[in-house]
Parts: structure tokens; C-alpha cells; sequence
């Protein structure tokens, strides 16, 4: 009975991860094939033959610089994570251990808007990006994301669990308080800090509808605004398209098989502040 | 939230840092007075630049005839409001059509997006062999972002190439369902597709509210006899009771603030049917320049969210009562 019961729980579970996982492996078939192949009734589930022609039309490509798309993700994913960690880790380390006029407040505000969706504010905000001269930039898509307030909450939370024990032995050597942050805080914080550096590389590697609005020039754009355009381009020819929908999975998924203890420690934890 | 926020802020209250000494919350480097703030000032120019303002400056714009190529802004107080509620304005056909869209994809999603990966969740919460892998394989999609999962599914729908017809053509049934261009097929695709990528985070959150709930009580329940059904009724749900209300206030929110799906997938159709909100405020503010009114439909869109968020805080409440 038990072993019945073990089988068909295995046998449910495979089924589900086939529902899940078969999407994406026919998103990868799909960008090896000719488009000839792609386009075969009833489908045929391996390349035949295997052909670079989707990865070729997107390599060389001048009106869908998609390799220029790539860089530019990379770029900004990139520094919008330092950013977040730098500002955030400081902020939720005053947060945590200094006492200060206005703590109280700034805090209840940086919560306040947590459940604040940033799609309510993307008016605004584009006024502002055009009054500082950032749109069409790279630096309208680094900055302004890094105001979310998760990454305060989620480290003061953390900072406030880490026994102040461990910093006192620096303070009686005479340390200030940034030596303490950067010596002491830091380093015992490095499975917080790179949870957060995961979540905030994927949310921004994945932002699409701030990017489409907010970038105009071709050679401009983050590689989920510049798909768009690749869809307009070759409406039905499906391998350039799933090659760059792979283009754009490839990083992520591999962060996501490094990562994955971290990204689901991170998810599991923001449902705790619930 | 209350929970952890208040255990934080208590932590946080020790006593002001006395230059170095020894007390009993342990001890706290010295520092100047304005030390803090040179700690917070980076993170607070942010927030206060693209997370405060904004607020105030959105219902700023909203009260003006906000061109963004005029250089005139004209005061109209709430013109632009009484627009989106004036049957006959240019915008009040687009406007409710935009709010259906949105309440029909929140109303069929969100149910699904709360009970689905709780299913998900009760199966992977024993340990057994493969148990990471499942889990990985569950929250796989939800790492993608909607420009992939749009691009991925508008393949896999078409009507004439898609893979999803044709498994159905060697299966015998009807090939030729117009999964992204017709209603309710339309609405079929968007929330399916909604699930298929999002339910392995909702998943995740279950699982670490699931572990929480002590095996004691599990056994006491089987000790009183308590079959696995009465178990989930009277342990398991109210024990995930927190992590309910979080999952369904956050999956409103994100259900209701829809876009890539619909812009990607269906690109609005049939005709604009599935325009959703968010759509609708980005093309009238961003595309068409009229900010002012796109800022009007911001407000009383979000205004709408908190009435929703708060009835159902309200009523999670209540219950628990």
C-alpha cells in the first residue's frame, strides 16, 4: 500500500515536471532547427538536421542587435546589483544598530511602500527620468529600481538577527562604526548579501515593460525590450525568435542552478514578512 | 507582517550607542550624530527620488492637462478624473474596457494562483528522494522573464504552428482552437500561461509556511484519530492562515498589475478585449503623452488595489476571529 502510494506519488510528480519543463525544451529544440524544420505538421521533436540558422540571423543582425541587447542586460543587471547592495546593506545597517531622529519614520515609509506596485508610479517616474536627461540612457534602467524597498527590509531583517556579540571584540579594539559594518557585519551577512544580489540580477535582467517605454534607440535597449522588437521582425520564424528567448534564458538559468538555494531562501523569506 | 516587524523594531530600540561601553543588549561602536545619516543618505536619495516623490507627483500631474511635448501644463483639478468616469469623454470607452480585461484575467487567475501551488506545495513537503529536483523544476519558469515566457507561449498557441494544437491534432481532438485570438480562448491562454510560470513562487512561499506548523500538532490530530483530510482542515490550514493572506494579497496585486502577458500573447486581442490596465496607463501616458490623464487612471487604479487589499486584510481578520 505504501509502496503503491510511493510510485504514484513519483508517477504525479514526473507528470508535473514534464508540464513545467517541456515548454522549455522546446523553446531549445526549437532554435536549433531550420525553419523549414519548425514549421513540420505533426512536430518533430528533435532538430533534423541541427542548424545554426536561428543563432547566425541573430549574430549577424543590424536591425536587431540582439549580442548589443545582451551586453547592455548584462551591464545593467550588473551595476543596478552593486547598486542595491552598496545603498541597501548601508540603509539597513542604520536601520539596525544606530539609534537616530527620524528612524521610526523612515522606516514605517520604506515599509509603507512595499506592497506599493511599482507599475502605479511609472508615470511619474518617467517625468522624472526625462527632467534629470536619463531617458533612452543606461542609467534609466540601473537607478531608479534600486528605490525598491525590499532589499532595506530584507537586510535590516537579517542584521537584527545576527547577535551583537559578534561585533563586540571589534568595538572594544575601538572600531567606528563603518569598520564594524565592513569587518564584522558584512562578512557574517554574505548568505543575506548574495540572496539579494541573485533576486535583484533577475528582477532586473527580467524587466520589460519599464525598458520598452523608457529606451527608444535600438542599439539602446536591455535584451527583454529588444525581444519584442525580434518578434515584430520574424512574426512566424520561430527558431530566430526561441534563439534569442534562449539568449535571454541562458544567463538566468545558469544563475538559477548556482543559485538555487539562495533564490528559493530569498522567496521563502519574503513570504515570512507576510 | 505585524510579527517580525515588531520583534525587529523592539531588537532595534536597544539603547543609543554611549560611545563603547559595555551593557546589557551587548555593546555598539561610537560614533558622530550625523553617522547614521551618512549611512542612510545613498539608499534615501533613491527613495525619496523614485519611491516618495512619485507618489505625490503623480497625483500633481494628475491634476493638470499634462502634455509631455507642451510646454504648458494647465491646472484642471479633476478633469481628468471626471473623464474616466463621463460616458461620453474619448477615453471612457478604453478606460472600463481596460478595467474588465484586468478584473476577468484577476478574477479567473488568482483563485487557481492560490489554491494550485498549495497543492504543489502539500506534495513536496515530506522529504523523499528527488525532492530538490522537483522543487527546482516547479520554480524553473517563474526565473524567466515575461518577455521569454510571452515570446515561448505565443509559439507554442499559435494556432497553426504551435505546438499545443498540433499535440491535440495527433491526439484526435480539435486542432484548430485559436488559443490567442479569439475570447474565451484568449483568456484561456493568458491565465494558464499566468499559472504555468508564476504558481512555482507561490509554491516556495506554501513550503516555508508548511514547515513552520509544528509536527506536533500533526500528531496529536492522528492520535485523536484524524484522518489526512480532517488533518489539512483543522492543522494544516489554519496553521498556513498568515501565509495565506500574504499569498493572496500579493497574487491580487500581481494578477491585477498584468501586462507582458497580454502585450506579448495577445496583443490586446480579439480587437482590444484583453488591453489590460497597466497597458492602458503606459500607451495614454508614454505613447499617446498624455501623462495627466494616465496619471488619473494611476491613482484610482491603485486607490482601487488598497480598498481590495484592506477587505481582504478585513475579512482574513474577521475570520480568524
Amino acid at each position: 500500500m505504501t509502496r503503491l502510494r510511493g510510485v504514484l506519488r513519483y508517477a504525479v510528480l514526473l507528470l508535473i515536471t514534464a508540464v513545467f519543463v517541456t515548454p522549455l525544451a522546446w523553446m531549445a529544440l526549437t532554435s536549433v532547427k531550420t525553419y523549414a524544420d519548425a514549421q513540420q505538421d505533426p512536430p518533430s521533436w528533435l532538430p533534423n538536421p541541427f542548424s545554426t540558422y536561428g543563432y547566425d540571423q541573430i549574430i549577424n543582425n543590424t536591425a536587431n542587435p540582439v549580442l548589443r541587447w545582451f551586453v547592455n542586460s548584462m551591464l545593467a543587471a550588473s551595476l543596478h546589483t552593486l547598486l542595491v547592495l552598496a545603498t541597501a546593506s548601508m540603509a539597513a545597517y542604520a536601520l539596525a544598530r544606530m539609534r537616530f531622529r527620524g528612524r521610526a519614520l523612515s522606516f514605517a515609509l520604506i515599509v509603507g511602500t512595499l506592497f506599493l506596485p511599482p507599475t502605479s508610479l511609472i508615470i511619474p517616474n518617467f517625468v522624472i527620468a526625462d527632467r534629470l536627461g536619463w531617458l533612452d540612457t543606461l542609467t534609466v534602467v540601473v537607478v531608479p529600481g534600486a528605490a525598491s524597498a525590499f532589499g532595506v527590509f530584507f537586510l535590516r531583517q537579517f542584521f537584527l538577527s545576527i547577535p551583537r556579540e559578534l561585533e563586540e571584540a571589534a568595538v572594544l579594539d575601538g572600531a567606528n562604526h563603518w569598520q564594524v559594518f565592513t569587518r564584522v557585519l558584512l562578512p557574517l551577512s554574505k548568505p543575506a548579501l548574495a540572496t539579494l544580489a541573485v533576486l535583484s540580477f533577475l528582477t532586473n535582467w527580467n524587466d520589460f515593460l519599464w525598458p520598452v517605454y523608457v529606451l527608444f534607440s535600438p542599439e539602446r535597449l536591455t535584451l527583454p525590450a529588444g525581444l519584442g522588437l525580434l518578434q515584430g521582425a520574424y512574426v512566424t520564424d520561430y527558431p530566430v525568435i526561441m534563439a534569442g528567448a534562449v539568449l535571454a534564458s541562458v544567463p538566468v538559468l545558469i544563475l538559477f542552478v548556482a543559485a538555487q538555494r539562495h533564490i528559493i531562501q530569498g522567496v521563502s523569506r519574503s513570504g515570512l514578512k507576510g | 507582517m505585524a510579527d517580525v516587524i515588531e520583534v525587529g523594531a523592539a531588537r532595534g530600540d536597544a539603547p543609543p550607542p554611549a560611545g563603547g561601553t559595555r551593557r546589557p543588549g551587548g555593546v555598539t561602536a561610537r560614533g558622530h550624530r550625523a553617522t547614521p545619516y551618512l549611512f542612510l543618505a545613498p539608499y534615501l536619495v533613491l527613495f525619496l527620488v523614485f519611491g516618495l516623490l512619485p507618489i505625490l507627483f503623480g497625483v500633481w500631474i494628475s491634476l493638470h492637462q499634462w502634455d509631455l511635448q507642451l510646454p504648458n501644463r494647465p491646472f484642471i483639478g479633476l478633469d481628468n478624473y471626471r473623464d474616466l468616469f463621463s460616458s461620453d469623454s474619448a477615453i471612457y470607452g478604453d478606460w472600463w474596457s481596460s478595467l474588465r480585461a484586468t478584473a476577468i484575467f484577476t478574477m479567473l487567475s488568482v483563485p487557481l494562483l492560490v489554491v494550485v501551488p498549495l497543492g504543489l506545495a502539500l506534495l513536496l513537503n515530506r522529504s523523499f528522494p528527488g525532492r530538490t529536483f522537483f522543487r527546482a523544476a516547479f520554480f524553473a519558469p517563474y526565473v524567466l522573464g515575461v518577455a521569454v515566457i510571452g515570446l515561448l507561449w505565443r509559439f507554442l498557441l499559435d494556432a497553426n504552428l504551435g505546438l499545443v494544437n498540433r499535440l491535440l491534432g495527433v491526439l484526435g481532438l480539435p486542432s484548430d482552437t485559436p488559443w490567442v485570438t479569439d475570447v474565451p480562448w484568449a483568456w484561456v491562454s493568458l491565465v494558464g500561461v499566468t499559472v504555468w510560470w508564476t504558481c512555482g513562487f507561490n509554491a516556495v512561499i506554501y513550503l516555508a509556511g508548511l514547515q513552520d506548523i509544528p509536527a506536533e500538532l500533526y500528531e496529536a490530530a492522528r492520535v485523536d484519530g484524524a484522518n489526512g483530510w480532517d488533518r489539512f482542515r483543522h492543522v494544516t490550514l489554519p496553521g498556513l492562515r498568515p501565509v495565506l493572506l500574504f499569498v493572496l494579497t500579493t497574487t491580487i496585486l500581481a494578477s491585477a498589475n498584468v501586462f507582458g502577458q497580454s502585450f506579448l500573447i495577445t496583443q490586446g486581442a480579439p480587437g482590444e478585449q484583453t488591453r489590460t490596465v497597466v497597458w492602458r496607463i503606459v500607451d495614454e501616458g508614454l505613447r499617446d503623452y498624455d501623462a495627466g490623464r494616465a496619471a488619473a487612471m494611476s491613482v484610482l487604479f491603485a486607490l482601487m488595489l488598497a480598498v481590495v487589499s484592506v477587505l481582504n486584510f478585513r475579512l482574513f481578520r474577521y475570520r480568524e476571529d
